[in-house]
């Protein structure tokens, strides 16, 4: 069975990188454009993500507000939750992490590291 | 495509909205909207643009995006106040974004000087912020001790003690200390200790508390560094220490006590227990969502299957797709196809004419079942022509965008401050005449501010702020569009124009020409105000130009202008360029239709109005005043003398600037929307005559040119007179 990972991200090309990285890695994709519709997403998704991959960045709900929401619910706290940073930004990367995210993939990421940091924290 | 080449070009596009974002809010900030989510949409546009380049590693727009976001990150925060100055730079910063996203995409490499310029300019700004955040990273308080012992034990010891004891929050952010122990069972072998003495008695269990820690002795070729790295995401949320194996000791003080079994081995264990001790599992029908602090962590080589999202209110919606579909407003065709739609509307038109026309011809009386279906058929071809005209019609918006940067690079090049209002956006029109629009409008605003506005130190000696304002704006008045460029400068130098004219050539030094004439005169060809052709607006082309790229959308452009309030370019354009509201007329037999925006009245002229200046030129008398008197079947060469007045019919004219004149045609037949077709594209140009159209009858009219006649014939008379 697949894996099925929600892909949280305003930018178009962001999230088509995404895709395609992953999906060549043989995941399910599902997509978001920001922190609420990511939220819609989960909650009408047939088949619950086992991984979230989140930007921070974003308008309407950014990624902190997006991590706290998911954390914050019963049925979805136990989702690990990666965020995209850019050139390891310390100060981010602590919020992400305040706010509950499982770990973090740097960007501009390579498909290798994604998908590695992707099994780190599922299974 | 290649996918990733497929991506690229979405990154480019996605661009291409984010600096439009980008302008935008920068703008409205300009105007002193403090809005933080404006700032902080302008500070993502560039985050994005950024991301993006790092993915396809455009260097060079990685660098600048960098800078850019930093400064822009300092005013997000509210460091760096957002004055009339820092913006300014901010919004030449987004230009030459603009210039390097567009480089990047032609695969130009080459160094913009203005993009290291404003890096600078950037940087000052950001107050050298810029290193701070890499400077932060990585000052987790433990990193220092492993260096020392590394010091204390040079050769690479035989492997690692690792003590892991997960704390609370590790669960909580859903990290997995099963998933870790895999982690580390790949870099070499390892045996693993479950250290479970913390466990409480059932009764005082905390489901969400962490009690259970691991002892890991591993052996094999990974350094410290590779092993903290397995828990770079837990860093914080455990107690974690890594030694290196003690020589003869088999490490540390557990080392020697840990039983030989594999982690396979221990989570079997583990996980049999559990099995057989019900009470342990604290809350067996929702194992995923507590944290998995009491419960055994399952075997590594088994996925974790997640329970059916039981709650779920909308098991059938589809993610992203059922949002999309729901928000499903536009859809984007291909512009063929609507052209092609477009053209086959006007045939749809003129047959229906044609038919209208036959059936009249018929007998047919007017109340007839089939006239009054034609009248219908009529009203209905109408409204599918204006639906599709609609299709074509788009907000003026994407020519005005383009306006603000170029306003700021003429104030920069001229050095004179300008402040650009533009209104009426939103005004839509055919997208032909937009993308038509674009030079003119470039070609006024340039103007405006070199020609228009005067310099600072003038405009403050006039008791005029030092800011000058140039206004752009578009409206629809009576079926058409106008627009209009106007600047509070000085207003047009009429005895400095006059005197250029008159050194010109343009005309003679004796003419006495009301104020109006005089600035008409800017719009002939030849003339150039500017003494010396300046780097802003000596192209070599002029008003002139502009002029007749409006005439050729089938538009007007004329100028008021006063003294020391300013100048303003009023151009009036047709919505479409598909259909033309015409008066049919004959002259000599032929067919003509003359756009009836131009013509303010028909008249049958008398005998004692009309009065002969020598040659074929005449004029008019309406009303007091003296108009040219134009025989268009002379204009055009349809016959070799001309018509006597009397005999004919007059159209009074308005041409450019109000410049009126009579075309004397043969009669009038009447008045109708005809669709244009191009002479050009059919044939070639044919001066005097603007485009042709079909008629009911079938028959081919050519639509005339009225400017390009009054001016061809006033230079007659003139050199006539």
């Amino acid at each position: 069975m697949s894996m099925t990972v929600l892909t949280v991200d305003d930018s178009r090309t962001m999230r088509e990188m995404l895709r395609l990285a992953l999906a060549d890695a043989g995941f399910h994709v599902v997509q978001a454009e920001d922190g609420i519709h990511g939220l819609e997403v989960l909650q009408a998704a047939a088949e619950r993500p086992q991984v979230i991959v989140t930007d921070i960045n974003m308008p309407r709900m950014d990624g902190f507000g997006f991590i706290e929401e998911v954390r914050g619910d019963q049925r979805y706290r136990g989702i690990p939750i990666l965020v995209l940073t850019t050139e390891s930004d310390a100060e981010k990367k602590n919020r992400a992490r305040m706010a509950g995210a499982t770990g973090w993939i740097v960007k501009p990421f390579n498909p290798v590291k994604l998908v590695d940091a992707i099994r780190r924290v599922a299974a | 495509m290649d996918p990733l080449a497929a991506i690229r070009e979405t990154f480019f596009q996605e661009c291409e909205e984010q600096l439009a974002e980008l302008e935008a809010g920068l703008l409205a900030m300009e105007e002193g909207d403090s809005d933080p989510e404006t700032i902080n949409a302008v500070f993502r546009a560039v985050h994005s643009i950024k991301g993006g380049a790092g993915a396809f590693s455009l260097e060079a727009l990685i660098r600048f995006a960098h800078v850019f976001e930093t400064a822009l990150d300092e005013m997000r925060s509210g460091r760096l106040a957002p004055s009339g100055e820092v913006l300014k730079t901010m919004l030449r910063a987004a230009d030459v974004l603009a210039d390097l996203v567009r480089a990047a995409h032609d695969d130009d490499s080459s160094d913009d000087p203005r993009a290291a310029a404003l890096v600078e300019e950037l940087k000052a700004m950001s107050g050298g912020a810029e290193d701070t955040s890499e400077s932060e990273e990585d000052w987790g308080d433990f990193e220092f001790k492993p260096q020392v012992i590394a010091f204390d034990a040079p050769a690479a010891p035989a492997g690692y003690v690792v003590r892991f004891k997960p704390r609370a929050d590790l669960y909580a952010k859903a990290n997995e200390a099963a998933l870790l122990l895999r982690e580390l069972t790949r870099l070499g072998e390892a045996q693993i200790e479950l250290d479970a003495h913390d466990v409480p008695p059932l009764a005082d269990l905390d489901p969400e508390a962490a009690y259970l820690a691991w002892t890991v002795t591993l052996t094999g070729d990974a350094d410290e560094t590779t092993i903290r790295e397995v828990f770079e995401f837990v860093d914080g949320d455990c107690e974690l220490d890594v030694q290196p194996i003690a020589d003869g000791d088999g490490g540390g003080d557990g080392g020697e006590a840990l039983p030989a079994f594999d982690l396979s081995a221990l989570l079997a264990k583990v996980q049999q227990d559990g099995a057989n001790d019900p009470p342990l599992i604290v809350q067996p029908d929702e194992p995923e969502t507590a944290p998995a602090a009491a419960i055994p962590p399952p075997p590594p080589a088994a996925p974790v299957t997640p329970p059916p999202p039981a709650n779920d209110p909308h098991p059938d919606a589809q993610g992203p797709g059922a949002r999309k579909a729901a928000e499903g407003a536009t859809i984007r065709v291909d512009l063929e196809r609507v052209d092609r739609m477009i053209d086959l509307v006007g045939e749809l038109v003129i047959n229906q004419a044609v038919l209208a026309q036959r059936v009249m011809e018929a007998g047919l009386a007017r109340a007839s079942a089939v006239a009054v279906g034609l009248d219908e058929l009529e009203q209905l071809t109408r409204e599918i022509q204006d639906s599709v005209m609609a299709i074509r019609a788009q907000p003026v918006k994407s020519v005005f965008q383009r306006i603000p940067r170029l306003v700021r690079e003429v104030s920069a090049m001229t050095g004179k401050p300008v402040r650009l209002v533009t209104e009426g956006e939103g005004t839509e029109v055919d997208k032909t005449v937009i993308e038509r629009l674009a030079d003119p409008l470039t070609h006024m605003i340039r103007n405006a501010i070199d020609h228009g506005l005067e310099s600072p130190e003038k405009r403050a000696a006039a008791g005029k702020p030092a800011e000058g304002v140039v206004r752009l704006s578009a409206a629809h008045r009576s079926g058409r569009i106008v627009i209009e460029v106007s600047d509070d400068g000085g207003g047009i130098n009429r005895e400095r124009v006059k005197a250029i004219a008159v050194e010109k050539g343009l005309i003679s030094a004796e003419a006495t020409l009301s104020d109006e004439e005089i600035d008409n005169l800017i719009f002939m060809p030849g003339f150039s105000t500017a003494s010396e052709i300046s780097e802003v607006s000596g192209r070599g082309v002029g008003m002139d130009v502009v002029r007749r790229s409006i005439q050729a959308l089938g538009g007007r452009i004329n100028i008021t202008s006063k003294p020391d309030k300013g100048s303003t370019f009023t151009m009036s354009l047709p919505l479409t360029l598909a259909v033309l509201d015409g008066m049919v007329v004959s002259v000599s037999g032929q067919t003509l239709v003359a756009p009836i925006t131009a013509i303010v009245e028909t008249l049958q002229p008398k005998a004692e109005d009309v009065h002969s200046l020598g040659g074929h030129a005449r004029v008019i008398s309406i009303r007091g005043g003296f108009v040219p008197l134009i025989d268009v079947g002379l204009a055009l060469n349809y016959r070799a003398d001309p018509l006597p007045a009397t005999q004919g019919v007059a159209l009074l004219i308005e041409g450019e600037g109000g410049a009126r004149a009579a075309l004397l045609v043969d009669a009038i037949q009447g008045q109708r929307q005809v669709v244009i077709k191009s002479l050009e594209a059919n044939y070639r140009q044919v001066p005097g005559v603007a485009a042709a159209t079909i008629l009911g009858d079938g028959r081919v009219a050519l639509i005339l040119d009225i400017d390009t006649i009054v001016a061809v014939s006033r230079g007659e008379t003139r050199k006539a007179g």
